[in-house]
């Protein structure tokens, strides 16, 4: 079983505050990690090898410096990793990054499953998982709970509205699992050790089995931001002192429709 | 449409724009700033650069013909209960939208035992109501068997924007459907406009809520936009039953998919909190475990969970799946009520992301209130009773009693 897990290197942090006179950016540091909702995901994968053999692979878009995520889940047990990095796929939105994905993912050989985290921690659209499986044409469960291998194929079990519904899904096909599913493991010292000098090769468009440059970064995102702004000052801290306090939270309730 | 690009003969090097990047896609290099992979194209380092060293190269884009795409299509989810919610609140956002222009708003509705759904949806002023209905093929969410049958309303109608609602099941299906025609798709607007070229424009937050932005699908149709319930207004109902109800054939792609279905059961009543919209928080202010009734009956009376700070879970007034903190789960719920925490930054890094923040404490200078939308200073045992109080006769005039 060959398993192919998304991963994604995120700011550390969400607090970016914001200038209030000129709406431009402020970041402190430039620190960065794996996008906690992949440690999920890359657990699973792990565990599904543990079980059943096999082979996992990490795979990242990024700048150079997402190696470091790579050798991450080096460090947890993934076996090959590559980092897709090229200018050209700079700017990609939702349609233009699960396309670099699975030209990527198609690249390097037949996957019987592809796992993602549930959403990433700065973009958080939860969308690219199920975006990748339509360009793979393959079928997909998202927010998964809980997997199981079954023959040729898996079984999740994905909770939505009012059901909790388990279902099979035949190989190939691509699974985005929810927080919790499994508790990741810590980075192994071993592992670490072992792992110093693993080649993480970087492909660019020329691996690619689709080379049209107007598919990929900005040139084949379908979305463009025009702008960027500070969120409206709802985030004023009101504070009440006094009068009637379970009126005032009342009203408040009512206004932004929670009663 | 741009591509940033920096002039390198201009560059001093100062790394202004590598400040203001906000996605880490600036790095020096030489001594000169090289635009990398990360690039959002958002143009903030052009403003910042004060040597007129970065520019936007336009890049020209096919569009396609706009007119041909015309109305609103709104996907109707269903649920054991039937139509859930989002699907009159989307309504209600498409028509604000299409006030004023010639452009309707239709619905599609997909699955089983859909009758009584599409007879209701009649009465929310659509024009055509799609209705895909296959008792083997759609009893249960198989989202490509869902896909082809959006694919196929999509081509029957040409819409110029498609609604879906940002719930598991809408944010599983909406993305196989937009990415089928190419196009964009922007998850959890929070808000919504309508421009007279028939351009989407919509926002949402950026970096966990710190950042907007607003974003627009200039050059492909349709435009997809996923929308968390409880943002929009609902459309009232009206009397007259109106909208045309359109029996589609399953397409054959419908009928090929290879997941089946195992098991199928109710949601457990199990609490997770993670996943709760609603959340009570229990801190230290309380001061013996039977006060928990109050903070237990606040949550019960906003249809929400409880949980605790991490002091009360280790004098065993709480387990440990209901703590939130550093040692215990991350929250996001639209709206949490902390009553008597003090707001340690082991609490409020694992729930600051809350939409809406309410905290009660009797300390006004408390750490928590720095963080909080509203802040209500007083005693939790004279201000929880009373709004329990509140909700309850709020409910029972909302139901009519």
């Amino acid at each position: 079983m060959k398993i192919f897990v998304c991963i994604k290197q995120v700011p550390a942090t969400s607090e970016v505050a914001v200038d209030e006179e000129t709406g431009v950016l402020q970041r402190s540091g430039v620190a960065s990690k794996m996008n906690p909702f992949d440690l999920f995901a890359l657990e699973t994968a792990l565990r599904l090898k543990e079980a059943g053999g096999g082979s996992v692979t990490v795979g990242t878009m990024g700048p150079p410096q997402a190696r470091d995520i790579i050798q991450e889940a080096f460090m947890m047990g993934a076996d090959e990793g590559y980092l897709f990095s090229d200018r050209r796929l700079a700017g990609a939105d939702v349609l233009a990054t699960s396309y670099t994905l699975s030209q990527a993912i198609r690249s390097l050989g037949d996957y019987d499953l592809i796992l993602c985290g549930k959403q990433t921690t700065d973009g958080d659209t939860a969308q690219v998982g199920p975006a990748i499986a339509e360009h793979l044409n393959i079928p997909h469960a998202s927010w998964v709970s809980a997997l199981d291998l079954a023959e040729n194929g898996v079984q999740a079990e994905q909770q939505l509205q009012d059901t909790v519904q388990t279902a099979f899904l035949p190989f190939p096909c691509l699974i985005t699992v929810e927080q919790d599913i499994h508790v990741p493991r810590l980075p192994s010292m071993r592992l670490k050790k072992e792992t110093r000098d693993r080649e993480i090769p970087v492909l660019d468009l020329s691996y690619f089995m689709d080379q049209n440059e107007a598919h990929y970064g900005l040139a084949g995102s379908p979305t463009q931001v025009e702008r960027i702004f500070p969120p409206r000052r709802d985030l004023e801290h009101e504070l009440i002192t006094e009068g009637d306090l379970a009126q005032a939270l009342y009203d408040r309730l009512r206004a932004w429709k929670i009663v | 449409m741009a591509t940033i690009a920096v002039i390198k003969r201009k560059c001093t090097g100062c790394a202004a724009c590598r400040a203001v990047c906000p996605f880490s896609a600036i790095d020096m290099k030489d001594g000169l700033a090289e635009i990398n992979a990360g690039c959002r194209a958002c143009g903030l380092c052009i403003k910042a650069c004060s040597y007129q060293a970065i520019v936007a190269l336009e890049t020209k884009r096919d569009s396609v013909d706009k007119s041909l795409w015309q109305d609103f299509l709104v996907f109707g989810e269903m649920t054991e209960q039937g139509l859930h919610p989002v699907t009159r609140e989307l309504i209600g956002e498409a028509h604000r939208l299409a006030a004023g222009s010639p452009h309707q708003v239709h619905a599609i509705l997909i699955g089983a035992g859909l009758d009584a759904a599409a007879q209701e949806l009649r009465h929310y002023d659509l024009g055509k109501i799609l209705v895909y209905e296959d008792a083997q093929e759609l009893a249960y969410f198989r989202a490509d068997s869902f896909a082809a049958c959006f694919e196929d309303a999509i081509n029957t109608l040409r819409p110029s924007v498609v609604l879906v609602g940002a719930t598991a099941l809408g944010r599983s299906l909406a993305p196989r459907v937009s990415t089928r025609f190419q196009t964009g798709l922007t998850a959890d607007c929070t808000s919504l406009s309508f421009r007279e070229n028939s351009d989407l424009v919509q926002i949402r937050p950026a970096f966990g809520g710190n950042i907007m932005a607003e974003i627009i699908t200039p050059h492909t149709r349709p435009q997809f936009a996923t929308v968390r319930y409880k943002v929009m207004d609902a459309h009232p109902r009206a009397e007259a039953a109106r909208g045309e109800i359109i029996r589609r054939p399953l397409p054959q792609k419908a009928r090929d998919s290879k997941v089946r279905l195992v098991d199928s059961r109710p949601v457990p009543p199990a609490a997770n909190i993670s996943e709760a919209e609603i959340l009570v928080v229990a801190g230290r202010g309380l001061n013996k475990p039977a006060d928990l009734d109050l903070v237990v009956a606040l949550a019960q009376a906003l249809g929400g969970e409880y949980a605790f700070t991490r002091p009360l879970v280790e004098k065993g007034w709480g387990s440990n799946d209901r703590q939130i903190g550093l040692s215990g789960r991350t929250v996001r719920p639209r709206l949490i009520i902390t009553v008597g925490v003090s707001g340690a930054i082991q609490f409020t890094a694992c729930m600051d992301g809350a939409e809406k923040i309410i905290a009660i404490n009797q300390d006004e200078k408390a750490p928590i209130f720095s963080i909080a939308h509203l802040g209500i200073v007083g005693d939790l045992y004279d201000v929880v009773p009373r709004l329990i109080e509140l909700i309850k006769a709020g409910g029972r005039e909302h139901a009519g009693i």
